[in-house]
């Protein structure tokens, strides 16, 4: 059933693609993620999908295109980086409120300027408000598993909201990795088909998409949509545990590495959670008790959860891949920080942004963070909370 | 030392010579051998002959580190005038060593790496192309170097896998496969140490 094979990111979400066959695929190419339509163009090509792949003038076409098709009651996937999804920025919200089940492969890239085509979450932290459900991937597996449980928990009833499957331009889009697959049948079997009780097309019971929505109702629909995104966590964690029976892979709202006793922590997202691994495993050689919390679903947030997972840990590092320039730290550290708050004894927290536009974070860079981890929990001076990592000057 | 078998390589090439392409080959190898692995290459502004970058990691577990290599065992040359502006042996480890694509004798090729005291290997790559493969595509003889220099994969496994994967590489042109093949074992009697 689960087979050895070395895939890209990007070639891993195109075979997943594949293998769900979907009705429809709208895409533009953006670097890093074109790849993922180009592969998935040849499939189209080969006869090996049913799929009607829509190659557009731009991405607010991509997402339109997508709405159009989901909410004719076609399943609908596209792809993007960057600005690529800035561009269907509009649209993205016309998507989730309408409450459409489309699954987007964001493969994240810096949000330009200076014009860059390396990776950092600047573009999908920039749209975490827009109503999508956002998960994130350490590596090509977690891209590929993730893109496998994101119908069965955008579709559910309880749920019907849009999904977001991230990963890391290039560092795992662009990297050949060990991966292990699942038969197509399975993936067939797991994803099932899409069958929402109500579409434009269907004949017996005719229904408008996306009116206009006047103040009577309007805060109803905007609760009903936060009710969902809230409800969403449950689902998520019930395809967590079907997917783990058939496959063995055990997924939750975040991964806890090493976190049982640990008196430090870091909190990040995506694949340099796995360079802080090595900084981790090279502390505890060193008997530093050391931890790292990654998340995997942003969106919803896990708010309460993380705060359980972290109320034990002394001091902890809230590391962003992307600015904010809300002069208080990135977007994690203000939500982790905020979910904090309602501990009894919480832990000291410091924010750090690295990695910006490509640049490189190595286990040494992480193993400064838990020095300095260190020094607050043994009671020293917390300082600045807001601070740059990996950069010169 | 490192840990769980790690092996770490770094190519250096210039946009369009197939660095990219041998660091991937590398993997493919390696994964065939029954190893975890990892091939990337570190992205830039892409240009013909602009000087490029790519990476392996080879081990018995997998690698979750997903930074680029500052210390590699084995660093490929590619293309010999990168020498002149590239710092190819940087971070480099003592016990390691430096292939370069190039017709003169390793101890000619040390006087251009700074103060390299390690083993210095050199393969005629563009000759062995051009005599099997008609043309200039130095990646498969410096992929074969690669392998024979660091003994991280075994001989005609290694051989036997390549040439699986070049009948998938070349599936519309197997024409090519032979020449290839003849291109990578050539290459791995020719390789020069020092």
């Amino acid at each position: 059933m689960n087979y050895n094979e070395r895939l890209s990111g990007n070639e891993a979400i195109a075979f997943a693609m594949k293998q769900i066959d979907p009705d429809v695929m709208a895409a533009f190419p953006i670097t890093p993620s074109t790849e993922i339509p180009q592969y998935f163009a040849q499939y189209v090509a080969n006869g090996e999908v049913n799929t009607e792949f829509v190659p557009v003038e731009s991405e607010h076409s991509s997402m339109s295109a997508c709405i159009g098709a989901e909410a004719a009651g076609a399943r609908a996937v596209t792809a993007t980086s960057s600005c690529g999804l800035a561009l269907m920025y509009e649209m993205m919200y016309v998507a989730s409120s309408s409450r459409l089940p489309i699954t987007l492969a964001c493969v994240n890239r810096a949000l330009t300027g200076p014009i860059n085509i390396n990776n950092d979450h600047s573009d999908s932290m920039g749209i975490r408000d827009a109503g999508w459900i956002q998960i994130y991937a350490e590596n090509n597996q977690e891209a590929y598993d993730n893109f496998l449980q994101a119908m069965p928990i955008g579709e559910h009833p309880d749920v019907r909201l849009p999904v977001m499957i991230c990963q890391d331009g290039f560092i795992t889009s662009h990297a050949l990795e060990n991966i292990t697959l699942l038969d197509t049948e399975s993936v067939k079997a797991f994803v099932g088909e899409y069958d929402p009780e109500n579409y434009l097309l269907k004949k017996e019971n005719p229904l408008a998409i996306g009116p206009y929505d006047l103040g009577c109702h309007y805060m109803e629909h905007k609760v009903q949509q936060a009710e969902a995104m809230k409800g969403a966590k449950k689902r998520i964690l019930e395809v967590a545990a079907a997917f783990e029976q058939l496959t063995g892979r055990k997924y939750g709202l975040f991964e806890e590495y090493q976190m049982e006793d640990a008196e430090v922590a870091l909190v990040l997202i995506g694949s340099s959670a796995g360079t802080a691994k090595a900084a981790v495993d090279e502390l505890r050689s060193q008997g530093v008790k050391a931890g790292l919390l990654k998340i995997r679903v942003f969106r919803p947030f896990p708010a309460e959860e993380i705060a359980q997972a972290l109320s034990k840990v002394k001091a902890v590092a809230i590391m962003d891949k992307a600015e904010s320039f809300s002069s208080q730290g990135g977007p994690l550290f203000a939500e982790v920080r905020s979910a904090l708050y309602d501990l009894e004894s919480r832990p000291r927290t410091v924010g750090y942004v690295y990695g910006l536009g490509g640049r490189d974070i190595t286990p040494e860079h992480f193993e400064g963070v838990y020095q300095r981890l260190l020094d607050i929990a043994a009671g020293g001076e917390l300082g600045p909370t807001y601070t740059h990592l990996g950069q010169r000057g | 030392m490192k840990k769980n078998g790690l092996v770490e390589f770094r190519w250096h090439g210039r946009g369009g010579q197939g660095a990219k392409t041998a660091c991937l080959l590398l993997a493919d190898a390696a994964f065939a051998a029954g190893k975890f692995v990892q091939g990337f290459p570190e992205y830039g502004p892409e240009r013909m002959g602009a000087p490029i970058t790519a990476y392996n990691r080879i081990s018995d577990t997998r690698c979750t580190v997903h930074c680029n290599i500052e210390d590699p065992d084995y660093v490929v040359v590619v293309d010999e005038t990168l020498l002149d502006t590239v710092d190819v042996t940087r971070g480099l480890q003592a016990d390691g060593a430096v292939i370069v694509n190039t017709p003169k004798a390793p101890a000619e090729i040390r006087r251009k790496l700074r103060n390299w005291k390690g083993r210095v290997c050199t393969l005629d790559a563009r000759k062995i192309s051009e005599e099997t493969l008609g043309r200039n595509f130095p990646n498969s003889p410096m992929l074969s170097a690669a392998v024979k220099v660091s003994g991280v994969l075994e001989k005609e496994q290694f051989m036997g896998d390549m040439e699986e994967s070049f009948h998938h590489k070349f599936a519309t042109k197997p024409q090519v496969v032979a020449g290839n093949m003849a291109a990578l074992r050539k290459s791995w009697e020719e390789v020069q140490a020092e």
